[in-house]
């Protein structure tokens, strides 16, 4: 009997023995919930499209996208529940170890991953496939790169959870187009005085959240993320307002300008075509090469007692204070020179666009850095990056799905975050080393008891 | 009879109305190992915490080697030469265990020169660290960490090293472990030590002298074998609350 109840399992569904009936039945039960819980959060969320009519909202109701949401979500639960959860409820073990070994390839050869990776991107503009449009996602691409390593010295090294970065992206563009319109100063001054300025507010934010820790310093730093972008907006006398800042002066090359007419430039110095594609370049390389300084400047930071100060900090901050060490100053250094960064970054931005105003840095932005941060692995350098490109790209491709892009979006994170909690290289790299280079993997650091 | 290392003169610290200290008085003197004994809740973190300022002292003052310390900030005063193995051992968990002694030679000075050699004591004192050197901290035992703590405190080669509870909720084998270190430490290189603990048994047993806190009040103090033979010490710390 048995035997026979073997054999007939393989033929099909409708024959299976009593042992998996029930779990289809389980499974189709399951998947129904999932749909009617997908039904009740499409018909707010999907089923009601407002396009501007003539004399106002006209409402369109789309009852087959709702269908297609349900249809798609019963479908995949019970899919998975059949095949991916077959065992016992849990993801198939070789999936789980092929993730184990590709995040342990990825940290256990970053040395040769690295280097290789900052070749190719050297080279990328001089790549066949390189055309306009790759290069200004490369360059949108590296200013989050760079934002993420700036936020991941203060969230990811000294563990302050910030949710107003993009208040310093905000100061050192805003700095930047004020100090280059008014003053007309190149490039190359404006750009540290905005780093400098954006390290002071840093700090001036640093100080009044010193006591505060988690939740409470996430609010604070979002209220002031939000008031400085309401102070750039309403300060119409000084930033412009709404208006913004126009007409920012663009880079120049050893005072050779990216002008198609004129007496000095780049393309006339070279004897080149012209080419709207030399200035792009120029501004990849700008990005890349202060991208690199972000992770440079980290990693020789994270050796040095300050670094080192950092990640004690995150760690616990009652024993740095048994250590000696000045909980206080660490603190507002961590502000301030990931604030530079932000700095640094919003200059390029000011200078990229020539036109700035409060509605590039609201808190969407603030929330993709972070989550950019998170992703990567807090702390990680090479998972920061990926993280950007992953993040960038991906909105990029989904570009013409623009209305379900937050929906994608909120259910990678959250994929990922089940898959991979510590992110996408959850692994820390020891700042100190014994004669060889060890990391411990993320899977082997659950926090010791007893 | 040599002059006192640290000294605690009529100390009262609260936390903002609920007083923790009333009137403590306490002396260690240099090559003593002094322990403080007292019930869950007595004070004994809240005094340890009180001589390294974080809370400050309302009242009295705390002197370390004649400089008044009461209302120094805590990294200043841990600079001065005291090193502390906190409550709860607070190792730093995704760092790995070199790095933790790393952290701990912040304190010295001189870390550079002897950060090599000061690793290396380390690691003859407590074997099983140089074993774990490059896991991290987060991963070892309790009675490994407790370890790490105290090995981390000695890297910034202190002059006075506090211990809050290092036997808590740790094995007898590992603790007689720990406080034969401990001990040898104190013989062989003159390292004064103050300690609080619960487990009077032991702490009396290792200390010269001892303090016994009761409701934030020093109610008693004596040397280490007298208090160990006192009725009235056996009976409220020693049989483990069997009464
Ligand atoms: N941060 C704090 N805020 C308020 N009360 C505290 C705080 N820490 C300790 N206390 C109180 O102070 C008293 C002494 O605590 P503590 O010094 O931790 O005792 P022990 O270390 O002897 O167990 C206890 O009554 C405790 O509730
Ligand atoms: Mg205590």
């Amino acid at each position: 009997m048995s035997e026979l109840a073997d054999k007939t399992a393989g033929a099909g569904q409708g024959t299976h023995g009593t042992a998996s009936g029930p779990k289809i039945i389980g499974a189709l039960k399951d998947a129904a919930i999932a749909g009617v819980i997908a039904l009740l959060l499409a018909i707010p969320i999907l089923s009601f499209r407002t396009i501007p009519g003539d004399g106002g909202l006209a409402m369109y109701s789309r009852w087959r996208e709702v269908a297609i949401a349900v249809a798609a979500v019963f479908t995949g639960r019970l899919l998975l529940n059949l095949f991916w959860w077959s065992q016992s409820g849990t993801p198939s073990r070789t999936k789980a170890s092929a993730l184990k070994s590709l995040s342990s390839l990825l940290s256990s050869s970053t040395r040769f991953i690295a280097p290789a990776v900052i070749i190719f991107a050297f080279l990328l503009p001089f790549m066949p496939f390189s055309n306009r449009y790759i290069m200004e996602l490369a360059v949108l691409v590296l200013t989050y790169v760079m934002l993420g390593w700036g936020l991941n010295i203060v969230v990811g090294l000294a563990g302050l959870l910030d949710l107003g970065y993009v208040a310093f992206y905000a100061v050192g563009a805003y700095s930047f187009a004020l100090l280059a319109t008014t003053f007309g100063w190149s490039f190359w001054i404006c750009l540290p005085l905005a780093g400098i300025l954006a390290a002071m507010w840093g700090v001036i934010l640093g100080f009044p959240v010193l006591r505060l820790r988690g939740d409470y310093l996430a609010i604070v730093t979002l209220a002031f993320g939000e008031i400085v972008r309401i102070v750039l907006l309403n300060w119409y006398t000084f930033t412009g307002g709404p208006d913004g800042i126009s007409s920012i002066p663009r880079p120049t090359f050893f005072g050779l300008e990216f002008k198609r007419f004129g007496d000095n430039t780049f393309a006339q110095y070279f004897g080149l075509e012209y080419s709207s594609l030399h200035r792009i370049i120029f501004l990849f390389y700008i990005i890349l090469i202060l991208a690199l300084i972000t992770n440079f400047a980290t990693m020789k930071l994270r050796r040095l007692p300050i670094g080192r100060a950092w990640e004690a900090l995150r760690e616990d901050e009652i024993a740095c204070k048994a250590l000696g060490i000045n909980t206080t100053t660490t603190k507002l250094s961590a502000f301030a020179i990931g604030a530079m960064f932000g700095g640094f970054a919003g200059s390029f931005f000011a200078t990229k666009q020539g036109f700035i105003s409060p509605e590039s840095f609201v808190f969407l932005e603030s929330a993709l850095i972070l989550a950019i941060v998170v992703l990567g692995g807090m702390g990680s350098q090479i998972g920061i990056a990926i993280a950007a490109v992953a993040m960038i790209g991906g909105i990029e491709l989904f570009r013409d799905l623009a209305e379900y892009r937050m929906l994608i979006f909120g259910l990678a994170m959250v994929l990922i975050m089940v898959w991979k909690p510590r992110g996408l290289v959850g692994t820390r790299t020891p700042s100190i080393f014994l004669k060889e280079k060890k990391t411990i993997s993320a899977d082997l650091v659950q926090e010791g008891h007893g | 009879m040599s002059s006192a290392m640290l000294s605690v003169k009529a100390v009262e610290t609260f936390y903002g109305k609920i007083q923790a200290l009333r009137s403590v008085d306490l002396e260690v003197r240099k090559g003593e190992i002094v322990t403080m004994i007292g019930s869950n809740g007595a004070g004994k973190t809240t005094l340890m915490m009180t001589i390294c300022g974080s809370p400050q002292a309302r009242t009295g003052r705390i002197l370390f080697e004649g400089t008044d310390i009461t209302a120094m900030p805590t990294h200043d005063i841990m600079h001065l030469g005291i090193a502390q193995s906190p409550e709860g051992r607070r190792i730093f968990p995704r760092m790995t265990v070199v790095e933790n002694l790393q952290m701990g030679s912040i304190l010295n000075k001189d870390a550079e020169a002897t950060f090599d050699e000061d690793l290396k004591k380390s690691y003859d004192l407590f074997p099983i660290l140089k074993s774990r050197e490059t896991q991290r901290a987060g991963t070892l035992s309790g009675g490994e960490q407790q370890m790490l703590a105290i090995a981390r405190a000695l890297m910034g080669r202190p002059k006075l090293l506090l211990l809050d509870e290092p036997s808590l909720g740790l094995a007898p084998l590992i603790v007689r472990q720990i406080f034969d270190v401990i001990r040898d430490l104190n013989k062989n290189s003159g390292l004064t030590v103050f300690l609080v603990e619960q487990n009077a048994y032991h702490a009396l047993r290792l200390a010269h002298r001892g303090y016994v806190m009761v409701n934030g009040k020093i109610t008693m103090s004596a040397t280490g074998a007298e208090l160990l033979a006192r009725d009235d010490i056996k009976s409220a710390y020693l049989e483990g609350g069997a009464h």
